[in-house]
Parts: C-alpha cells; structure tokens; sequence
C-alpha cells in the first residue's frame, strides 16, 4: 500500500485533479519526487487561474421520459460556467497531447491501429465461435457464466447471484455496461447497496450524476464541486479542496466499506477466448480490491469485449491507456482466470442491443470500441459541452453513434452535435470511422422523421432553390441587400442564430456572378 | 486542358473576390477558364444535414453544369470533399462518376495537377498563421494530420513558402476545428461560436497579423467572431495571396 502515496495525484485524475496547478501554485501539496513534478498524464495540467468565487456546477441534460434530447441546450449552460469549461476543454486537450506524445514514441503505431482493428473486425464476425469457445473455457476454470439478452434480466441474474449468498452490499469497479443496464438504480430498488470503488465514479455516485467520461467519470467537476459532494456525504469541510485530503477522506469513508463488503463486481475491458480469462484496466486498483477482497465476484461482460487470444492481448493493451490517457499503460492491468480459493466467480455475459447492432450494415463496426475516450478528448464539441449534456449513457463521438441504437428518437438529435471534423476517427484506436457514421445516422435520423420542423424545413427549402439558379440567384441578391440595407436590430435578434455571438459576414458590393457577367460577359 | 471554375454559394454571395483571384490565379497558367453560368451548389448543406433526398436535384444541376470539363476546380476544401466523397444522393452515371473525379481544390490542383515552382508576382510581406479547414486537411488530405504519426508535410504551406516575404507562425492547437461546421454553426450556434471565439484568441495569441485559409467558410464564421470580440484579426483567402495580393 505504500506505493499508494505517490499514486494519490493520479488516482484523483479521475475527478479531482482537475487542477492542480493550484496545488502546485500553493507549494505545499504538488505531486513532487525527488524534486521534480510527476508528469503522469492524469497527475499534470497547464496552470488555470485561481478565482475566490466559486462558480456553481452546471448540470447535464433535461431528461424527459422519452422526449428528444436538446445537447445543445445542456452544453449552453455548460459554456455559461467558464471556469467549469475552461477546466474540462484544458484537461482534456492536455489528454490528447500526451496521447500525440505517446503515439510519436512507437514508430508502429499506425501498424498497431491497423491489427487492432483487423482483430476486432474478424472477432465480430465470428463471434458466435469466440463466445462459445470463452463461455467453455471459463467454465472448465470453474467460473459460473450466465447469459442475459438485455439490462434488466443482466440486473436480475445479478441479484440473484446476490440473493443466493445472502449479500447485501457490493463493492464494484466502473463499467459503462453497468450504467447501460441502470444497475445501481435496480440495486437500490432491491435494498443491496452498491458501493463505487472508483474514485470519480464514487464522487458521481454521491453526487446522484452519471459518468461524464468513459474513462474520467468526474472530469466535469473543479476541485470545489468534490468538496462540496464530500462534505454533504462525508462531513468534510467544504472549504478545504486540498487534492489529497479530498482523496484521504474518500480513502478512510471507503475502505471499511471495501473490506466489509459481502460480494465484489467488476467490469471487463477484454475476455480472452482461448484462456477463458477476463482482463480488467484500472489506475487505482479497485477491480482487484472488488475482484479478491469478498469471496463471491460477479463480473459483467459486454459480448464484444471477447477477443481470440492471448497474443491479441497485447495488441489493445500497448493502445489503450495511450490512447485515452496518454500514459503507456494503466497501473493495473489485471487478469482474473477463476475463482479465489474457497470463492465463487460468475460472468454475465450481456447483449443489450449488440447483437441487433452487429446487424447495422453501416454501424456496426462502432461495436470494435475499447472505451479508451480518445475520441471525447479530441472532440472540440464534447470538450465544450461536458459529457453530461448528452443525456445518454455515451457521450461524445462514440456516444453520437452508440446511442441511437438504445432509443433513436430520444436521441436522434444527437449526431447533429458534431461539426464532422473527423478528428475522432483518426484518434480511434481501433480506426473505426466515427465522423462517418455520425454522417450516416444524421441521414437515418432525416428518413425516419426525426428531424425538427424547422431543420426539415430549411433543408427542403435549400434543396428547392439551389436546385434552381434563378431562384437562387434571386435569393443572394436579397440577401445582400438585406444585409446593407436593414438596421441593425432588425439583422441581430433571437432569430438569427448565426448574429447570436458572431457579426454577419459583410455583403459585397456584388457577387461574383454579377462580377464576372460584367467583366467577362463576352467568354 | 479545359477548366470548368466552380465558384462555391457562399464564395459568390459573400466573398466574390476569393472566385476572381481564382479565376486570374488560373489563367496566369495559361488555362483557359470557363465559369458556367447555371451554377448554384455542390449540395453539402442538405447532405450535411441527413436530407440526401433534398440535395438530389442540386447535385445533379452541378453535374450537368461540370460534365464537359477535364478539370473542375474551386476554391474550397469542404465543398470539393463533399463532390469527391459524398455526391452519392443522383444516381451514379459515367458524367457523375467522372466529374467527381476530376474536380479538384485550388491548392491541390496548383501543387499536384499543375505542380506550381514559382509565384514571381506574389509577396505577402506579412506574419500570417494558417488555418486547415478540416475537411481539406482529413477530408482531402491538405496536411498530415496531428492525430496520425505519419511524416509531416503541407500541401498549402508548400504554396505559401514560394510567396515572397511571407512568414508563417504556428497555432497552439493547429489541427483544432473552428466550429464552423455546416449548418452546425446555426443549429448548434453556442458551442459553434464558443469554439470560433476560442479559434481567433489562439490565432491573436500567436502574432499573426493574418489568417490565411483555402476555405473563406470558416474564416467568414471566425471574422464574425473576432470583430464580435473587437480583436483586430483580418482573414485573406490563399488564393488571393498566390494570386498577388498585397494585404
């Protein structure tokens, strides 16, 4: 555990080490060995200034039932907190640039991307062969597996398995699946208590929020949003958002919990076919604590985190703490084959929609995703908007493409969240083409009448007149006037979407039509 | 060499001179340039906006304007990209399939159609940042990427070095989108405008006295910005640069 001590800074990158430049600015708590200043990605930033004034935590998305979610209206709000946005747009850009710095020492990177995605591409194509060669290796390690079609009978196997042992708490490590399958709200509904072993994800747990980010679930809170969470929860002083001491009070709140707990339940970020064995990723250790501390583990397992073997282990294992933190690897990279000595081990093994994906011709290559996060660093729009104004459990790039195929109308307004810039696709580590199939599903979204009137609208509008030169003609012409000729209230008002933060371009004398049927009217 | 001239919607409302240095820019070549009169738009902004159905005919008015050229050529990334990747809503005939090959960004056709040494009466004695509109860079592949380890080239800078007098400073995040997007920049007008602002503060932060494009889209987005925050920034299309222009 004493190696801990050095790990606190980047344990608390999940969430807390928003800024540590203030830790660093005030000299006494900065994560310092040997004289110099840890440069672990999740450890460093660049400098914010510091404000007296604490600016209240923007929350995400107004979820309606059913209704379509406005991302645009959540990230608006978000934008209104500028310390907030500056924070989460710094951070995870400081992410990709170290990302681009982990990329630039493996001369094989691209080579690496490639296999990657020539190994998940093969496995989803086999994966009925891969699931059952897993499912019989698990087995024949003694694991118990299960099968469930979609979240609810995941969350019933689960407290089944849980019921059969008498547990009434369980410690787990993150798992998007999880959230996929609104786990810890059936667990409270049943009277088990989850508790979070994440850092950041146990802040969000606290908080009553989802994770922001698949793999820094609190990156949207500044230091002062944790204090306040701790001390309602953990009787801190709001007051003081001291890094470490904001950690250490996590540390003493959970531990007795940790160690008293009756069942432990992981995720998995990779299941090895050929050994039947699961491999969890984690920098602070907390899927071994939720692995071996309790006698019973329950892991649960998306069916395309199945992989052929060993060997290809290593291929996604040197991408993926590179990809989404910057860091070669992550602390912990564990293995967990069977159960301890005198312990049980079940895997739920869960489709929740995979299966029906794998069927989309033009997206089902968005099941070869590692939940590294790279795409939502680079993401100028995610970066802007914090990932809770997506309103789903994915958030930025992956979350445009993964969603829709949970609810298409609740979130078909979400692939329109993007400007189609194409970064996320060349960051991907498994090179999957996210900015086209976020194109894509905006075309899915225009043929199933899921567009709002007014979008439709204007597009059938557009279609019209430039279709046709006259009309189009007509219309520049207006335009341009309009521009010279109206006051300025008249071109700046709540109608005009473009004069919100911006000046209207200047209208020329003339267009370049006119132009040239003057001065070259004779060609 | 027959050159059909494509002068994008918004080159022609809003920035007409962007289609006249093209237009001189190509016949200092000696080609023969032709401006079809019937043009309107490549289609982009329905098929940006998932209406395929609604950019049909407009994409079959600019294949019926195009079709009898060896080479089309404009002044703008995006919209070449949508005519060589995504013209896909008319049915793909012999002229659509050969006008979508053979139409070509300006940069491009100078630096590998006509592969330019030499631009004796340019000089931009200026300090100047540029500004890779993403679907020149990933769409088109202007640049090498940021975000890929490949070896670093740029197919616009290599066009700005042979200006005279010029000098090119770097942005903190050069690969960054500008929020400009399409109809993203009205249908998501926060967070467009957020990153437009946070565009032109990188651009005044490296010196630049100007920002030079291949896309007047994205500089006609981020001037509206920077005259909104009163920051001094002027934008200048490259054709105008190579083409001779002073300031």
């Amino acid at each position: 555990m004493k190696g801990l001590e050095s790990d606190i800074p980047i344990a608390l990158g999940a969430g807390v080490e928003t800024r540590p430049e203030e830790s660093a600015a005030s000299g006494d708590d900065s994560p310092v060995k040997n004289g110099r200043r840890l440069q672990h990605a999740e450890g460093a930033s660049h400098p914010l200034r510091s404000t007296s004034v604490r600016e209240p935590q923007p929350r995400g998305a107004r979820i309606r039932g059913n209704h379509r979610v406005d991302q645009t209206e959540a990230a608006a709000r978000f934008i209104a907190a500028p310390q907030h946005e500056k924070m989460h747009d710094d951070r995870l850009w400081d992410l990709r640039t170290k990302r681009d710095g982990q990329m630039h020492a493996i001369p094989e990177w691209e080579e690496l991307r490639t296999l990657a995605s020539a190994i998940k591409e093969h496995t989803l194509t086999h994966l009925d062969h891969y699931l059952d060669e897993f499912e019989q290796n698990a087995r024949a390690n003694g694991v118990h597996v299960h099968w469930a079609m979609d979240g609810d009978e995941h969350n019933q196997i689960v407290h089944g398995i849980l019921h059969d042992h008498g547990a009434k708490t369980l410690i787990k490590s993150k798992s998007m699946l999880t959230e996929e399958c609104g786990f810890r709200s059936y667990m409270a509904r049943v009277g088990v208590e989850i508790i979070e072993t994440d850092l950041g994800e146990r802040i969000q747990q606290l908080d009553n929020e989802d994770p922001s980010h698949v793999v820094v679930p609190a990156v949207h809170k500044l230091r002062g949003d944790v204090a306040q969470v701790f001390a309602t929860h953990l009787g801190i002083d709001p007051a003081d958002d001291n890094v470490h001491h904001l950690a250490e009070a996590q540390r003493q709140a959970t531990r007795p919990l940790i160690l008293d707990a009756d069942a432990g339940m992981t995720g998995c970020n990779f299941a090895i076919a050929e050994t039947g064995g699961i491999t969890v990723c984690t920098n602070e250790g907390n899927a071994d604590l939720s692995a071996n501390v309790p006698k019973l583990h329950i892991a649960s397992v998306g069916i395309e985190k199945v992989i052929p073997r060993l060997e290809h282990l290593a291929v996604f294992i040197r991408l993926l703490s590179r990809s989404a933190l910057g860091s070669p690897i992550t602390q912990y990279t564990s293995h967990v084959r069977g159960p301890r000595n005198g312990g049980e081990m079940h895997l739920v093994l869960v489709d929740n929609g995979r299966s029906a994906r794998l069927a989309l011709d033009k997206f089902w290559t968005s099941l070869k995703c590692i939940r590294c996060g790279a795409c939502m660093n680079t993401c100028p729009v995610y970066r802007r908007s914090g990932g809770l104004s997506y309103g789903a459990t994915y958030s930025g790039p992956i979350g445009l493409i993964i969603d829709p195929t949970f609810n298409r109308h609740k979130y078909s307004a979400l692939p329109f969240s993007s400007s189609l810039n194409g970064s996320c696709s060349n960051v991907c580590p498994v090179k999957i083409n996210i900015h086209e199939q976020i194109s894509a599903w905006r075309q899915v979204m225009a043929e199933n009448h899921e567009l709002t009137f007014v979008k439709k609208a204007a597009m059938k509008a557009a279609g019209v007149l430039l279709a046709h030169p006259a009309l189009y003609r007509a219309a520049i012409a207006t335009a341009d006037s309009a521009l010279n000729g109206l006051p300025r209230f008249a071109v700046y008002n709540r109608l005009n979407a473009w004069g919100k933060h911006r000046e209207v371009p200047h209208a020329p004398r003339e267009s370049f039509h006119s132009w040239y049927k003057r001065n070259r009217s004779a060609s | 060499m027959r050159v059909g001239l494509f002068v994008p919607c918004y080159v022609d409302a809003f920035h007409p001179q962007v289609g006249i240095a093209t237009l001189e820019l190509l016949e200092r070549f000696g080609i023969e340039v032709e401006y079809p009169f019937d043009q309107t738009c490549c289609g982009q902004p329905m098929t940006n906006s998932g209406c395929h159905q609604e950019s049909a005919e407009t994409e079959a008015l600019f294949v019926r304007n195009f079709e009898k050229f060896d080479y089309i050529v404009g002044p703008s990334g995006s919209c070449v990209h949508h005519v060589r990747h995504n013209l896909d809503a008319v049915e793909q005939t012999d002229a659509v399939r050969k006008v979508r090959a053979n139409t070509f960004e300006l940069v491009e056709f100078l630096h590998d159609v006509l592969k330019v040494e030499v631009f004796p009466w340019a000089e931009f004695p200026h300090r100047v940042a540029y500004h890779n509109n993403c679907n020149a860079l990933r769409g088109i592949g202007h640049s090498s990427m940021s975000e890929l380890r490949v070896a670093p080239f740029s197919k616009p800078l290599d066009l700005l070095r042979k200006v005279r007098g010029i000098e090119v400073v770097k942005l903190a995040r050069p690969d960054e989108c500008c929020g400009f997007g399409g109809t993203f920049s009205v249908f998501a007008e926060g967070i467009s405008s957020k990153m437009g602002h946070d565009k032109v503060r990188d651009e005044v932060r490296s010196g630049a006295e100007y920002v030079i494009s291949s896309d007047s889209s994205c500089m006609m987005h981020q001037q509206g910005c920077a005259e909104r925050a009163g920051l001094p920034m002027k934008y200048i299309h490259i054709a105008q640069v190579l083409n001779g222009a002073s300031s």
